[in-house]
Order: C-alpha cells, then sequence, then structure tokens
C-alpha cells in the first residue's frame, strides 16, 4: 500500500498533540450514513465476554510464573522529609526475604523532571523509598514492616491557596507554581464584554480531590529471557510503557515485550510507564527471577493518581435578550507534589458558549500529596460544574429558561481555533434531552416550590469533548485459508469493549460472520502500533486503520476468487458473502470457497489511519438531564433519572456503549455525590485511603439512565465515522445534578461533593 | 546497549546505567537475603490444610495466615478469583462457601475446610456457562470485567438462595460488590432476567 507521511494535530486527554505519521495514499471509502450496514452499529455482545464471565480472562493481576518472586514497596509515611538512613537488615532477616533495594543501590534513574526512582527527598505520604522482593506476597508485606528508616521531617504543605503564600514550604526549585505563573487564554476584551452586559454574576466554585479506584490495582510481572523482557502490564498505554521502559533500561525497542490481555480499569490512572514497573525488570535482572509487583489498596489511593480539586471564581455577563458578553475564569488546582498532571479546567468556559469576550487564568500548584493524574475527561467535569452552574444563575437573574439561555448563545464553530466542526447535533441532543426528562412539565418554575419536605427538581447541563482520534494507528487483517480472520492491532481493550467493535468493524467490510474474526490487542510482539487508551481516541484512532486493512485484504482475496472462476479480477464484483461476475451475478464465489484457494498462502495487509480532515475540529457534544429528590430534613439527595443525549458520530456497538455511557454517569453521580479526598491537614495524611471511607457508588445509588444517540455517523471525521464515547459519558452528570438540586430546593451548593451536611447548611439548617 | 552484540549479562546490564560509580556502588552494595535468591520459605510453622474447591480435594501445607483467596489463586491457580481491597470492603474476591457468597479474602483457609467452596471457575460445566454467567454476557454486565467474577458469584448465591428476588431485593443482596466501571445497570438486568425466569 503506498505510503505518506503527513502532519497531524489532534486532541488527546485535553492536550493538542502533534504527531507525525505515515498514512496510506488511497483512504477508503467512508461508511456513508445511509450505508445499510449488518453487523457494525448492531449490538453484539463482548467477543470476549467468555473469557470475563468464566473467570479464564487473565489479568496483569493473575500472571503467575515459575520462581516468581513478589515485591512490595515501602512508601514514605510523612508528607515532606528527607530520607537520613535506612536499615534493612531485620527485613533481609525475615526468611523468604531475597533483597531490598533503595535509593543506594538503584540508579539514579530521572523521574518526573527533577526527581530520582527513589529519591531520598520524599515529598508526599506515599512516596516510594524502597523494594523489597520476597518468595511470597505475605512475607514481602511483612518485611515492609521491619525496614527501619530514619526521616528528618520537613515543613510541608497540602492546601493549594497557602502554596501560594509567601513562605510556603517549597517542593521543588521552580517554586510551587507551576511555570512560575498561570496559564492565560484570552480572546476579544472581558472588561469591555463586562461593561456591556445588563446582567453580571460572579461566583465562586470549588470541587473536591477523587480518585481513579480502578478496581485492578497497578500490578506488573517482569521476566527475562536471556536479553529479552517480557513485561505483563495492566496499562492503557502498552506501546508507550514498551517505549518509555527500553528508553530508560537503555534496551532496544526489539528487545521489550510488554503484554496486557485484560486490564481492570484504569479511567486515566494507568497512562504511562510506572516506577514499580522499572523496579520490577531492575529486580527481575539482578535476580534472576520474574518479579510481581501489585500495589495494595491504599497505596491506589495515595500514589497512583487522583482528579486535583479546583477553586473557580467565574463571571459571567449577559445582555438582557440573553447574549452573552464576557466569561472570565480563574482557577487553581493542586497537581501534587510531582509535574504529572495539571489541574486545568478552562475548556468549557473557552469552548461550549458562543461569547466574543473571554478570559481564562488557570493555575496549578505543587502541594505535598499525591500527584495528580488525568481522571476521566481531565479537567472537564469540575470546569463544567462552575460553568453550568453560573449559566443558570444568569439565567435567572434574566428571567430565561435555562436551555432557552443556552441555546441563544450557541456555538456555531470552535472560536478557541475558528474553524467548523466536522460534526455537532447539540441541538438535537438539547431536544431530546428536555423531552426525555419532561423539562417543561415537570421543572419547577420556581426553584424550592414543591411542597412538603421531601422536593424534586430538574436541572440540565452541557458536554464538550475531543475523542477525534488520529494517526498514527496500525491494525493487520490477516485471511488464512479455512476463511477466518486475525485482526491485530496494538491499542487494548480496557474495557470499553475496543476488541468487539474492531472485529465489528472488520467482519462488517469483509462480510463474514463476527465468530470468523479473532482479535489480538494488547501485546507489543504481536501487534502493529495502537494508540493509548486515554482522550477517548481509541475507537476513532484504530477503526478506520482495521476498515483500511480490510478492504484491501479483500480486495486481494479477489485475485484469488478470480482465478478459481478463470476470470480477470476486475470483473468481479463484491457483496458481503461473496464475489460475482458483474456480467452475470448467479455466477459467484463464497468468501470461504476463495480464501480456500489460498492453501499455504496468507494475506497479511496492515492498514494505517488516514490523516483528520484539515481546518476542522472533531468533538462529541451532548446535554445530560437529572431528576433529582432531596429530603431538606436530612439533606440527602437522590438522583431519581439522568437522560444522556449525545452527539459522538457513528456508535459501533450500541450494547457495549451504553454500558460505557452508563458507567461514566454513575461515576460522575459519585464526583456529584459521595466521592472525597480526606486529608488530615495537621499531619498532613490522607485518611480514608480505602473502598469503604472513599465511597463509590454501588448499586443502591444508581439512578435510571437513558441514553439517547442523536448524531449521525460522522464521516467527515473519519470513514468509519465514530468518536469516542469513554469521557464525554461523565462530563456533565455532577453540572446537571447541581442545577436540579438547585431547582429542587432554591437553594444552590457551590461545593462538591452536596453531601447531606452540605444541603442543610444551604437551606440554613445545619 | 553499550556492552555490544553480547547480549545484556546481568551485572553488565545495571553498569548501563548512569554513571559507571553508580554501576559499581550496585554490584557492590545489593543487599541480598541470607540465602538468597534460592531460598524457600521453610516448612515451620505450616499447617496442612485440606480444602474442597469446586468439586475437588486439595491437600496443601500453608502458613496459618493464609486467607481463603490467596490458597485459591496462588495455591490451587485458580485466578478468577480477584482481590482488590483484601479487607472486606468490595466484594471482588466472593466465592460460593456452602452455597453463600463470602468474601474469601476475610475468610482463613483454615476457616474454609469442611465446606463447599465454589469459585467462579466452578460454575463453568464442561466448558458450558452458568445461566448467570451466560446472562452478564447477553445484558453486557461488565466492562473492564475485574469485579465481574465476584459480581457473578454474589448474584448466583443471591438466586439459589432466592429465585425470584425483586428489584429491591437484588439492589440490596449486591451492594455488597463494588464495580468501578459502575456496570450496575447491566448487572441489574442480567440478573433480573433470571429471577424473571425463575418466577415462570
Ligand atoms: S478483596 Fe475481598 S472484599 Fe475486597
Ligand atoms: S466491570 Fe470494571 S469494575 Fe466492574
Amino acid at each position: 500500500m503506498a505510503k505518506k507521511l503527513v502532519r497531524s494535530v489532534w486532541d488527546f486527554e485535553n492536550e493538542w498533540v502533534e504527531t507525525v505519521a505515515e498514512v496510506p495514499e488511497r483512504l477508503p471509502e467512508p461508511w456513508a450514513p445511509d450505508r445499510p450496514l449488518r453487523v457494525a452499529g448492531q449490538k453484539y455482545p463482548r467477543v470476549d465476554g467468555y473469557q470475563r464471565v468464566s473467570g479464564d480472562a487473565r489479568y496483569a493481576f493473575d500472571i503467575q510464573l515459575p520462581r516468581m518472586l513478589h515485591g512490595k514497596i515501602l512508601r514514605s509515611p510523612l508528607p515532606h522529609a528527607r530520607v537520613k538512613q535506612i536499615r534493612a537488615e531485620k527485613a533481609l532477616a525475615l526468611p523468604g526475604v531475597v533483597a531490598v533495594f533503595t535509593h543506594e543501590n538503584i540508579p539514579p534513574i530521572p523521574w518526573y523532571g527533577d526527581s530520582f526512582l527513589f529519591d531520598p527527598h520524599v515529598r508526599y505520604e506515599g512516596d516510594e523509598v524502597a523494594l523489597v522482593v520476597a518468595e511470597s506476597e505475605a512475607v514481602a508485606e511483612e518485611a515492609l514492616g521491619l525496614i527501619e528508616v530514619d526521616y528528618e521531617p520537613l515543613p510541608f504543605v497540602i492546601d493549594p491557596e497557602e502554596a501560594l503564600a509567601a513562605g510556603a514550604p517549597k517542593l521543588h526549585d521552580e517554586g510551587n507554581l507551576w511555570n512560575g505563573r498561570p496559564n492565560v487564554y484570552e480572546r476579544g476584551d472581558v472588561e469591555k464584554g463586562f461593561q456591556e452586559a445588563d446582567v453580571v454574576v460572579e461566583d465562586t466554585f470549588r470541587t473536591q480531590v477523587v480518585h481513579h479506584a480502578q478496581l485492578e490495582v497497578h500490578v506488573c510481572v517482569a521476566d527475562w529471557e536471556g536479553d529479552q523482557l517480557t513485561v505483563y502490564e495492566t496499562t492503557q498505554a502498552t506501546f508507550s510503557v514498551q517505549r518509555s521502559l527500553a528508553s530508560i533500561l537503555k534496551l532496544p525497542l526489539n528487545k521489550v515485550r510488554v503484554v496486557n490481555y485484560f486490564m481492570g480499569g484504569g479511567f486515566g490512572s494507568k497512562l504511562g510507564l510506572e516506577k514499580q514497573t522499572v523496579l520490577a525488570a531492575l529486580a527481575a535482572k539482578q535476580l534472576g527471577r520474574p518479579v510481581r509487583i501489585a500495589n495494595p489498596r491504599k497505596d491506589e489511593f495515595l500514589a497512583m493518581g487522583n482528579r486535583p480539586s479546583s477553586i473557580q471564581k467565574l463571571k459571567v455577563g449577559a445582555k438582557r435578550d440573553g447574549t452573552l458578553t464576557a466569561i472570565s475564569l480563574w482557577s487553581l488546582g493542586p497537581g501534587g507534589a510531582y509535574r504529572s498532571a495539571g489541574a486545568e479546567l478552562g475548556t468549557p468556559v473557552r469552548e461550549i458558549y458562543k461569547c466574543p469576550n473571554v478570559r481564562t487564568e488557570e493555575s496549578t500548584v505543587y502541594i505535598n500529596a499525591g500527584p495528580a493524574r488525568p481522571k476521566r475527561a481531565p479537567g472537564h467535569p469540575q470546569g463544567t460544574f462552575a460553568l453550568e452552574s453560573i449559566l443558570d444563575e444568569v439565567a435567572e437573574k434574566l428571567g430565561m429558561d435555562p436551555l432557552e439561555f443556552r441555546l441563544k448563545n450557541y456555538a456555531e464553530i470552535d472560536q478557541v481555533r475558528n474553524r467548523p466542526y466536522t460534526s455537532k447535533y447539540l441541538r438535537e441532543a438539547y431536544e431530546a434531552g428536555a423531552k426525555a426528562i419532561g423539562w417543561y412539565e415537570k421543572r419547577n418554575k420556581i426553584p424550592g416550590s414543591g411542597v412538603g419536605p421531601i422536593k424534586r427538581g430538574i436541572g440540565m447541563a452541557t458536554q464538550i469533548w475531543g475523542g477525534g482520534g488520529g494517526p498514527p494507528a496500525y491494525a493487520t487483517v490477516e485471511i488464512v485459508s479455512d476463511g477466518s480472520v486475525i485482526v491485530r492491532s496494538g491499542s487494548q481493550d480496557i474495557g470499553g469493549g475496543t476488541r468487539t467493535i474492531v472485529a465489528q468493524v472488520a467482519a462488517e467490510e469483509l462480510g463474514i460472520p463476527m465468530d470468523r474474526v479473532t482479535v489480538i490487542m494488547g501485546d507489543t510482539a504481536l501487534c502493529p502500533y495502537g494508540p493509548t487508551s486515554g482522550g477517548s481516541v481509541t475507537a476513532a484512532s484504530i477503526t478506520p486503520a482495521v476498515l483500511a486493512a480490510a478492504v484491501e485484504a479483500r480486495e486481494q482475496l479477489k485475485g484469488y476468487a478470480a482465478s478459481a472462476l478463470n476470470v480477470p479480477a476486475d470483473q468481479l464484483a463484491w457483496e458481503p458473502g461473496r464475489f460475482f461476475l458483474k456480467s452475470d451475478p448467479g455466477k459467484s464465489i463464497s468468501f470461504e470457497e476463495a480464501a480456500s484457494r489460498l492453501r499455504s498462502n496468507m494475506i497479511v495487509v496492515t492498514g494505517a489511519r488516514g490523516p483528520n480532515p484539515e481546518g476542522y475540529t472533531i468533538n462529541s457534544f451532548g446535554a445530560q438531564f437529572a431528576e433529582v429528590e432531596v429530603d431538606t430534613e436530612t439533606g440527602r439527595v437522590r438522583v431519581l433519572k439522568i437522560v444522556a443525549a449525545h452527539s459522538v458520530g457513528r456508535l459501533i456497538n450500541p450494547l457495549t456503549g451504553r454500558c460505557q455511557f452508563e458507567g461514566g454517569i454513575i461515576m460522575g453521580l459519585g464526583f456529584a455525590l459521595l466521592e472525597n479526598r480526606w486529608m488530615d491537614p495537621n499531619v498532613g495524611r490522607m485518611i480514608n485511603t480505602n473502598l469503604h471511607d472513599y465511597r463509590v457508588p454501588t448499586m443502591m445509588e444508581i439512578p435510571e439512565i437513558e441514553v439517547i444517540i442523536v448524531s449521525e455517523p460522522d464521516t467527515k471525521a473519519n470513514p468509519v465515522g465514530g468518536i469516542g464515547i469513554g469521557e464525554p459519558a461523565i462530563i456533565p452528570t455532577a453540572a446537571a445534578i447541581a442545577n436540579a438540586v438547585y431547582n429542587a430546593i432554591g437553594v444552590r451548593v457551590r461545593e462538591l461533593p452536596i453531601t447531606p451536611y452540605r444541603v442543610l447548611e444551604a437551606l440554613g439548617k445545619a | 546497549m553499550a556492552e555490544g552484540k553480547g547480549g545484556v549479562s546481568r551485572r553488565g546490564f545495571l553498569k548501563g546505567f548512569g554513571t559507571g560509580v553508580v554501576g559499581a556502588a550496585v554490584a557492590a552494595k545489593v543487599r541480598l537475603g541470607e540465602a538468597a535468591p534460592q531460598t524457600s520459605p521453610g516448612w515451620d510453622g505450616k499447617v496442612p490444610v485440606v480444602l474442597r474447591v469446586n468439586g475437588k480435594e486439595y491437600r496443601l501445607l500453608l502458613e496459618p495466615r493464609t486467607t481463603l483467596v490467596r490458597a485459591i489463586r496462588e495455591h490451587l491457580g485458580l485466578t478468577g478469583t480477584k482481590v482488590v481491597c483484601d479487607r472486606g470492603e468490595c466484594g471482588g474476591c466472593t466465592v460460593l462457601m456452602d452455597n453463600k457468597p463470602v468474601y474469601s479474602c476475610q475468610v482463613l483457609a483454615v476457616e474454609a475446610q469442611g465446606h463447599e467452596i465454589t469459585t467462579i471457575e466452578g460454575l463453568v460445566q464442561a466448558e458450558e456457562l452458568d445461566p448467570i454467567q451466560k446472562a452478564f454476557v447477553e445484558h453486557d454486565a461488565m466492562q473492564c470485567g475485574f469485579c465481574t467474577p465476584g459480581q457473578i458469584m454474589a448474584a448466583k448465591g443471591l438466586l439459589l438462595k432466592n429465585p425470584s428476588p425483586t428489584r429491591e431485593e437484588i439492589l440490596r443482596g449486591m451492594s455488597g460488590n463494588l464495580c468501578r466501571c459502575a456496570a450496575y445497570p447491566g448487572i441489574l438486568r442480567a440478573v433480573e432476567s433470571l429471577a424473571k425466569k425463575a418466577q415462570g
């Protein structure tokens, strides 16, 4: 297949990345919206469902190799300290303990820019201090308690505002404010905009730190066979882990294999190489035996990432007719102790609504707590909560229906990049969602006017996200002589059902049943490169590569069909299941029959993802509507129903897609009402480091959920027409719930989570 | 790497890092246990344990502190059962003990003796999935699938005790099993589909 190099700029986890990729000269014909599809777009149960329900699915957590050792990481109990001395003698004397590694016998591999794999300057409770390796996990755990460490405690700061104050304890040479200044974006003139406004509302909103709390802890098994390293890793980034690991260990890429067939959730906490993976590889090399390191649950809370908290000062101006004149945002959030993910959250303010004058000023600070990591739509749920809350306040001041107010300020184009969207069905989402929730009938015209102590309310919020994906992404399609097909792609199925949609796209284009397709993903040794599963880019990045490979593979099979029928290939046409003679459609050969002519030949085609269209922005959009019930005597909020209407191009599998939407919405509900990291300000340590005190939603909290896809396939974005759905689902939920709570009780809670105490406080009853 | 085509020796590998000084320090100072690395823990203190799992009897020699889940996973190699919190908060390790769901991280292997243990692997009969397993696939009651074995065992236990639970009974019965992917609506639909069948 002829290829060319293209430069492509696309949105990954809310950041614009530029890639140079090799893409095919000839791109596959897009699946036109009116083309009838047999397999893609249909509800198919997961192709790996059997493995997942039978216990056969082997996660990195489950890998047990002969002679495997177990590592456990000793972490700093203090928020800020210098490690003076480590004495490992007692630990080493425990039967079954094999080795202890510390900064004294591990190379100073740079990490987080100005720190190291083991850094004697520890900057948060949970910072890595030592690794103990033992014959069993239980012995390794016991040995942790026997390692003696002398710490010199240092002053610490865990509050983002205090971190900015003069004289605050400094974590890094650069100072606590990242880059020494806020991130500023400006268009138009906000001061002028506020002067032109008839109504100006100004408020401060706060959101809490929440955790990924994915159920499979961070775990890896490192195994050397000679100079060949295999790492079984739970990750959203199989290829990126391979690359980083090879570069740190100074190994050629072809000597490092990362395997990741099933993984138990990540939500952004597994986007890169982990310290423990490097440690496992080093220890395994040194000890000559495979080493497994699995975090205890507590460490996941301390060290494996979080969504940073936020303080958001918003000011919005509008004319009497509802036209927005200016929005300004000032925000502050903690990145934690190291530079891993920032606390920016201004995209919704900059992009959702049409507004000529916008200014955002976003700051991230270091504090002595676990480093933030991207968490499912970084920045967006918190930014959307504040923006959508204040917009409701403005609408109320104007005496406008909140939905009407939003429609009045509908953005037809991407105002930041000044270009159109490939598709945007947000109007349709508003309409469908409003209808399904009963917006005009059920919403309290006067907030809080319901009678009785238990009050109901309705609220809504809007979502914007990327998810258009882009190159490079590859897939291979192999057709073998029994007509079965293998598809390989180096991405991974992190639970979104990627294997299933890949099989659907291949089966669709090849005209064969789903069960003839096997998909191999998550193995750098077996698959061509596929992107990290983050930013909801996986589907939109790899399915077009699968399509390209399938089209070409079928084209090659046509040659075998032609020779079997003894006609020139160009006289054959194709329909699902068979090739036939254009001049005599009765004369045909089935896919399987043609494949049988392969004998020991194989058709192996690598398809590449084409570039994104120039001059367009690819975004998903959506609106969620919430109906809640608030007990004004106890302060308890119950979410009764969420309607989620989204514009995401083509949904390739409505069964798994629905599951993903529901899951995102419920996680959003947890953000709105339940989840919160509690820190003890006196000692700088986290209190609720377990799944009991850190409350994630259970089955008891789930509302009725209705998912409506309002979009047409977006074939301008890519030939398959899908846009990612993983992150859009969570973005507007908390905001919609907060607006519904206001509609129910008539007072606004401007801080998440909306706990019973905060509700009572807002009602003046606390 | 610098060592050239002869491949990577273990020592040479570590020397390849950072400065040569550090490499030397690594070789000199690595802290190894007494008889490491070939030691295996002695037999001392281990106790004989007889477990009946999925209809088979297993005779094991275990440290008394070994939990049932570790015995199942690490000693029997049945890794379908997961460990998520290891302290009785999530249900990820749910197995059936005499047909009742238990958190196997909260049961010692020695305590499980004399009981009939069923794990997720035990529900599969000659490659044929149990109806509850099939229902989970059909209703897509999972995403990452890491909680799924525990969810299925909890659901199985619930249905064994009460073949036609109401929605409220399902919610309560399953609320001890966390799913961070929040496939709860699908799980509810899967369990309800069997409950309805049970009602006829
Ligand atoms: S692992 Fe046993 S209850 Fe969580
Ligand atoms: S399916 Fe991922 S935790 Fe339940």
